[in-house]
């Protein structure tokens, strides 16, 4: 599914925030990538969802080769595979859950109909089915968070990135936020997690420790074996 | 090392990416996101382009209406009636007509019908003797044939026109303004007037006559009595003649060697419907004047949506990434916040064109003309904001379009 080669990104200002990632994700994987701030956790995470262009090395997306494709071939790529979570959310205020998901298919090419039958059905499934017509300053941030993750797995992307999906709320709430991703991951969603938090981390079948833009420690070596397509782990 | 177990085995065909169009009606919700959130702020800045087109639309509409207005008034009166009147002789004197002058000009073929006016000098018109010398008023006493009515077109407001008895009598017939100055608002028996120190019974009014002006400031008395009371020497002043609509230019061409064959030269011939649409024409210069400064109000007006785009480009930078997150392209970005613009000036452009069409015929109603708004005008100021709207929006639209994902979700 994912596979970064010798990836490396240097900021304008001269800081490397990667030097030299070689990392292989296969479909279906469930990953965490932890680290200290400022390690390259998120500068990863963007470059595995083409949000940026590593300075150099190759990265490859469900066979795509990113550093061929135009900003316009990213984009469709996005769209239609690749899912963001954010640490803040990201909803549109005075817009209520049900539009914020259906908005969020815009660019998947759907009409305003299914994409409303959509939004709706995958809100159901994170649970919120009764939060509808709530605008996010009605919801709690469990719940802004379950409606961002809806508008994230609404085209039903092969790929969820979560870049600290519960830093912003309790560890209740990250619970239920966990559990939720477990669920897509057992549906066959490739979901990797970015966190800081050491229990969400060690629940994790397949952990990514970076330290100063390096991958430090892979538990997800050759031995454990990588699920094929269709049978994800974990999956019963 | 891990080792991806598909990739390398299984290369899939892959279909060439391509990211979706949007529709023409997500475009519309994509564009109006702003206009939703900032209602206040779109309308303040729909408002300055608003008003610049309501300006330009009004000033193009009620000149328009004016005009309409005239060509109305026009089709009523007729525009085959000419005028001559004495000019100057060669030695720079006052010129006479010849007594001859009417019948010479009835024999012109095309001509319809002639009459005459002929000013009585030194007959000052008064309300009462207790009116000192000096107030005249700028009215003026005038002999008048008793076709004079019909040739010109005047209407009477009260009363009736001079006829073979009435001429020989003291009797007088008011142009409007001549009325309204003396403080007479209808005719009757018992209402007089002096005219060159005799009383004159006040037997009708006219209503203002925009053909012959000189009749709106005039006191008529008949030819006889001008002559036998107040001294008139029975020179036609003005001869006033109606040709056939055809011939009018020809008519217009000879009058003056037919009614002064003697010196043609010091007749002065002229249309008085042209005068009228000269001195329309005269406003022309005044509307361009106008119509300049709508266009600046509209400039300033584009301005301030440029600026609304800048911010509200800058203010969303966080939506412009999460949206690039969803499959956006910078295409996208960019047909978002041009929709934006577009919308928002054509919101102005609507508005201020209603505006400007309410404005026109508020005022064409007061000044009881048709209301008339050219449809180029309407459709040419909401054009005008399209471009203005595309103008303002292109800039923060590219630079939108050019935040990078990463950059906009980190703001
Ligand atoms: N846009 C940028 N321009 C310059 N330097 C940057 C930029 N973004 C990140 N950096 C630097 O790159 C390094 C890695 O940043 P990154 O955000 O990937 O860290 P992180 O592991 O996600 O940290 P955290 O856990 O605090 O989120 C840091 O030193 C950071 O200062
Ligand atoms: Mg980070």
């Amino acid at each position: 599914m994912i596979a970064l080669t010798d990836v490396t990104k240097t900021y304008a200002g001269g800081v490397t925030a990667l030097a030299g990632v070689s990392l292989t994700i296969g479909r279906g994987e469930l990953v965490g990538i932890v680290g200290p701030s400022g390690s390259g956790k998120s500068t990863m995470l963007n470059v595995l969802g083409t949000l940026d262009r590593p300075t150099s090395g190759s990265v490859r997306i469900d066979g795509y080769d990113v550093g061929a494709l135009s900003d316009a071939e990213l984009s469709a790529l996005r769209a239609a595979r690749i899912g963001f979570v954010f640490q803040q959310f990201h909803l549109a205020a005075a817009t209520s859950a049900w539009d914020n998901v259906a908005d969020g298919l815009l660019y998947c090419g759907l009409g305003l109909r299914e994409r409303r039958r959509r939004a709706a059905a995958v809100l159901r499934r994170v649970g919120l089915g009764h939060r509808l017509h709530h605008a996010p300053h009605e919801l709690s941030g469990g719940e802004r968070q379950r409606v961002a993750i809806a508008r994230a797995v609404a085209g039903d992307p092969g790929l969820l990135l979560a870049d600290e999906p519960t830093g912003a709320l309790d560890s209740v709430t990250s619970e239920g936020i966990m559990r939720l991703l477990r669920e897509l991951h057992e549906a066959g969603t490739t979901v990797v997690i970015i966190t800081h938090e050491r229990e969400i981390a060690d629940g994790l079948p397949r952990q990514v420790r970076m330290r100063d833009g390096r991958i430090v420690s892979d538990s997800g070596a050759p031995a454990h074996g990588v699920p094929s397509a269709g049978e994800p782990v974990g999956a019963p | 090392m891990t080792v991806d177990v598909r990739a390398p085995e299984l290369p899939r065909v892959q279909g060439p990416l391509r990211p979706a169009r949007l529709r023409p009606r997500d475009v519309v919700k994509v564009g109006s996101v702003g206009l939703r959130t900032r209602p206040l702020r779109a309308f303040l800045s729909a408002l300055g382009i608003a008003i610049g087109i309501a300006a330009m639309v009004a000033v193009v509409g009620i000149s328009a209406s004016s005009q309409a207005g005239l060509d109305r008034t026009l089709a009523a009166l007729g525009t085959n009636l000419l005028t001559a009147s004495p000019g100057s002789t060669m030695t720079g004197g006052q010129a006479q007509l010849p007594d001859t002058a009417e019948q010479m000009a009835a024999r012109i073929g095309p001509v319809t019908s002639v009459s005459a006016l002929g000013k009585v000098p030194d007959a000052k018109v008064y309300r009462t003797a207790k009116i000192p010398q000096a107030e005249t008023g700028g009215l003026s006493a005038y002999a008048a044939r008793t076709g004079l009515r019909a040739t010109t077109g005047a209407t009477l407001a009260s009363g009736t026109w001079l006829n073979e008895a009435t001429g020989r009598y003291p009797a007088t017939v008011l142009g409007a303004t001549a009325a309204e100055r003396l403080g007479i608002g209808r005719a009757g028996a018992d209402t007089q007037v002096l005219i060159g120190g005799r009383l004159f019974t006040v037997v009708g009014i006219l209503a203002p006559a925009p053909l012959a002006p000189e009749l709106d400031t005039a006191a008529l008395v008949g030819w006889p009595v001008a002559q036998e009371e107040l001294g008139f020497d029975g020179h036609p002043t003005t001869l006033y003649v109606r040709a056939e609509d055809a011939d009018v230019e020809d008519v217009q061409a000879v009058l003056g060697s037919t009614a002064n064959p003697e010196a043609p030269n010091e007749v002065e011939v002229s249309r008085p419907s042209d005068a009228l649409a000269a001195k329309k024409a005269a406003g022309e210069a005044f509307t361009g004047l106008l119509l300049g400064l709508g266009a600046v109000a509209l400039l300033v007006g584009g301005v301030g949506v440029a600026n609304t785009m800048v911010i509200s480009a800058l203010e969303r930078r966080a939506e412009i990434g999460l949206r690039r997150s969803l499959g956006a392209t910078r295409g996208q970005i960019r047909t978002q916040f041009l929709a934006e613009s577009l919308l928002l000036s054509a919101l102005g452009g609507v508005g201020g064109a209603v505006l400007g069409i309410a404005v026109t015929a508020g005022y064409a109603l007061y000044q009881d003309w048709p209301v008339t708004v050219p449809p180029w005008a309407a459709a040419g100021g909401v054009g005008a904001t399209l471009v203005i709207g595309a103008v303002a929006g292109l800039y923060p639209a590219v630079r939108a379009s050019r935040l990078s994902p990463t950059e906009a979700l980190a703001a």
